[in-house]
């Protein structure tokens, strides 16, 4: 600021070396008056160390997160397995890729006592994966549902309660699908009556592959994150395979005519959750952010984050929101006694996003590659 | 006879040598090791196996793309070139020195903004509810599917190498020796025969230097197929990102590179030759 300020207004050498020598001094001025924030580096998706989560926590405790963002599990295990060991403190991960994280010696293991886990819902006191014989790798902290985005102009929710909308003639190139394998292949797996959608033989995998194929005539085109959200936001896609409320949430709090449905066929759960980064000098620390984002207070920012929303596992941290945001609450089906996010798991509908257990994921991705290009 | 070395000479040349060095030839011969690479469980593991390359190879996913993006880039050169010809003919010929040096400084503006920004911008042109289609609603007309077609994509390639093909093209115009276009005319030679019989062969140096950025360009874009295009149909940029996005495939994301790269060389010295056939100095 202040060599701007001097380049601007007529520069000589003299106010060049008193500027620079201000500029330089600057950080031992505020050394001396305030200490120095400890830095925490977190690899995460986009937001999760945004002010509007991780403020609070970085007053509190005069920390200051370092993020470096990712999209895609893919992309982290990459960022991750190129770093050296204790390059980030905190990782948060999709949870079927814990199991990577873990197989390859990249993060630490934790102690159940230091976490919440009584407050959560029964479901998420040992998510699968998160747990290896017994010991604990992994805390989750929010998930959401995958199911039928769509245009609230363009379709009824009657009409986005089954995947076979996809195919419906009105909608021809207006299909747009995320462009990742993972979701959308689970979603036409649910389609075809897989119970478990991601554990399925040869033969469902063929009947899997034939179904997405006849899409392809529908679809108008394939979106990373920013092309799914212009796509949907101008129109010019109706209808979204691989999404749920992550994508349509944020429009619509912003004014889309965009929701997400859960179809009869049922819907996929995507789950994140923090882990701590194989060798970090600041495991305190690291241990400490994981025990505020899975607390009450923590789950209620976590839950009405700017980036995405999603719903959250801690059943006090859906008090806290209710009592601050219940509109956000009620929006994402987190109020307590009436039809919500939990009932929903509970009647069977939602299936855990996974990395597919029959077929090598090599085999999957070659299949999408291959569907792209038809 | 030979100039020996003087660090007044090595001064300029080693930086650039040494740039090339480090940030091209190094960078190359580390993708040609890593396509021979394998992965297993999500980690590359330093090997020498020609797995990758018999996979891709065999893949008919990789040789639709290839075509696609072959013919998409060798559209988009002739379309460009075609369409920034008359332009840069205008420049050249029919304005005045200072016209022309406003005309120059025009085609440079569209440098000034990221490509990104201005392809992200042509979909509020082109989307269903945009400004076009609103336009040709006006006469009852439409809306016509624009977004997410390859026309699309075509806009979009324009966008990127339209300015500086005409600027390229421009350069080798403004030089032509202005004796011989007198000449043509005073021998009776119309004016339409003279642009083809007189000016594109002593133009033809620059035209295809020109038509060669365009295509070099065109070839590896990833904005336009992604964002104008819908990513569809799939082209060798969008095949990259997709390989390295699933499993942690960089060796088979580098079979691609490297096979872009082998083949834009072969493209390039073709053109050059075509370029200089016939001079003799």
């Amino acid at each position: 600021m202040q060599q701007n300020a001097g380049l601007t207004i007529g520069l000589t050498r003299r106010s060049l070396l008193a500027t620079g020598a201000a500029a330089l001094a600057t950080p031992m001025l505020s050394r001396r008056a305030f200490a120095e924030p400890t830095e925490l580096t977190m690899l995460a998706w986009y937001g999760h160390a945004e002010p509007d989560v991780v403020a609070e926590f970085e007053a509190e405790n005069n920390v200051k997160f370092i993020p470096k963002y990712y999209t895609g599990g893919d992309n982290m295990l990459g960022l991750i397995s190129q770093s050296p060991a204790g390059t980030y403190d905190v990782i948060l991960s999709d949870a079927e890729y814990v199991q990577q994280l873990n197989a390859a010696g990249y993060i630490e293991q934790l102690d159940p006592a230091d976490y919440a886990f009584d407050e959560f819902f029964p479901e998420f006191q040992q998510f699968p994966g998160h747990w290896a014989d017994g010991a604990l790798y992994s805390v989750i902290t929010r998930f959401g549902f995958l199911g039928v985005a769509y245009n609230t102009d363009a379709l009824t929710e009657a009409e986005a309660s089954s995947y076979n909308v996809f195919w419906n003639e009105a909608l021809t190139g207006k299909v747009g699908h995320f462009d990742w394998h993972l979701p959308n292949l689970g979603q036409m797996s649910l389609l075809n009556g897989n119970a478990s959608p991601y554990d399925i033989d040869e033969a469902a995998w063929a009947g899997v592959q034939d179904k997405t194929m006849s899409l392809r005539p529908q679809v108008g085109g394939f979106f990373d994150y920013g092309g799914t959200f212009s796509s949907l936001n101008d129109g010019q896609m109706l209808a979204f395979c691989g999404i749920g409320d992550w994508i349509t949430g944020v429009l619509e709090k912003n004014g889309a005519k965009v929701r997400s449905a859960i179809p009869e066929e049922g819907g996929l759960q995507w789950t994140e959750s923090f882990s701590i980064g194989k060798g970090s000098q600041k495991q305190d620390l690291a241990k400490k952010w994981i025990q505020y984002i899975t607390s009450a207070k923590g789950q209620a920012k976590s839950a009405n984050m700017a980036a995405y929303p999603a719903i959250v596992p801690n059943q006090k941290g859906w008090d806290v929101l209710n009592a601050e945001n219940p509109d956000e609450a009620k929006r994402q089906g987190m109020v307590p006694g009436q039809s919500n996010a939990m009932d929903l798991i509970r009647s069977g509908r939602i299936k855990y996003r996974q990395l597919p257990l029959q077929q090598d994921l090599e085999a999957w991705n070659d299949f999408w590659s291959e569907y792209k290009g038809a | 006879m030979r100039k020996t070395l003087s660090l007044y000479g090595l001064t300029f040349s080693l930086p650039l040598l040494i740039w090339q060095l480090l940030f091209f030839v190094f960078p190359l011969v580390f993708l040609v090791a890593l396509s021979f690479w394998t992965v297993k469980n999500f980690r590359m593991q330093v090997d020498f196996d020609s797995v990758n390359w018999v996979t891709m190879y065999g893949r008919s996913v990789f040789w639709k793309a290839y075509g696609t993006t072959f013919a998409l880039a060798a559209a988009a050169s002739v379309l460009v070139s075609a369409l920034a010809f008359p332009c840069s003919y205008a420049i050249s010929f029919k304005l005045s020195e200072t016209a022309r040096r406003w005309a120059v400084f025009l085609m440079v503006i569209p440098f000034f903004t990221s490509y990104l920004v201005r392809v992200y911008s042509w979909q509020i042109f082109l989307s269903d509810a945009g400004i076009i289609n609103v336009m040709l609603g006006w006469i009852g007309l439409g809306p016509y599917a624009l977004l997410n077609t390859v026309g699309a994509t075509m806009i979009g390639y324009l966008t990127l190498t339209f300015p500086l093909v005409v600027l390229l093209q421009l350069f080798s115009l403004v030089f032509i020796d202005r004796t011989l276009i007198e000449a043509a005319h005073n021998l009776r030679c119309g004016r339409l025969r003279t642009v083809f019989a007189v000016i594109i062969p002593s133009a033809r140096v620059g035209l295809v230097i020109a038509a060669l950025f365009a295509f070099i360009l065109s070839f590896g874009d990833f904005v336009s197929p992604i964002y104008l295009g819908g990513g569809d149909p799939t082209t060798l940029s969008i095949l990259i990102t997709d390989t390295t996005k699933s499993g942690q495939q960089w060796p088979r994301a580098a079979v691609i590179a490297l096979t872009m790269i082998g083949t834009l060389l072969v493209v390039a010295f073709a053109a050059v030759r075509f370029a200089y056939k016939g001079r003799t100095k």
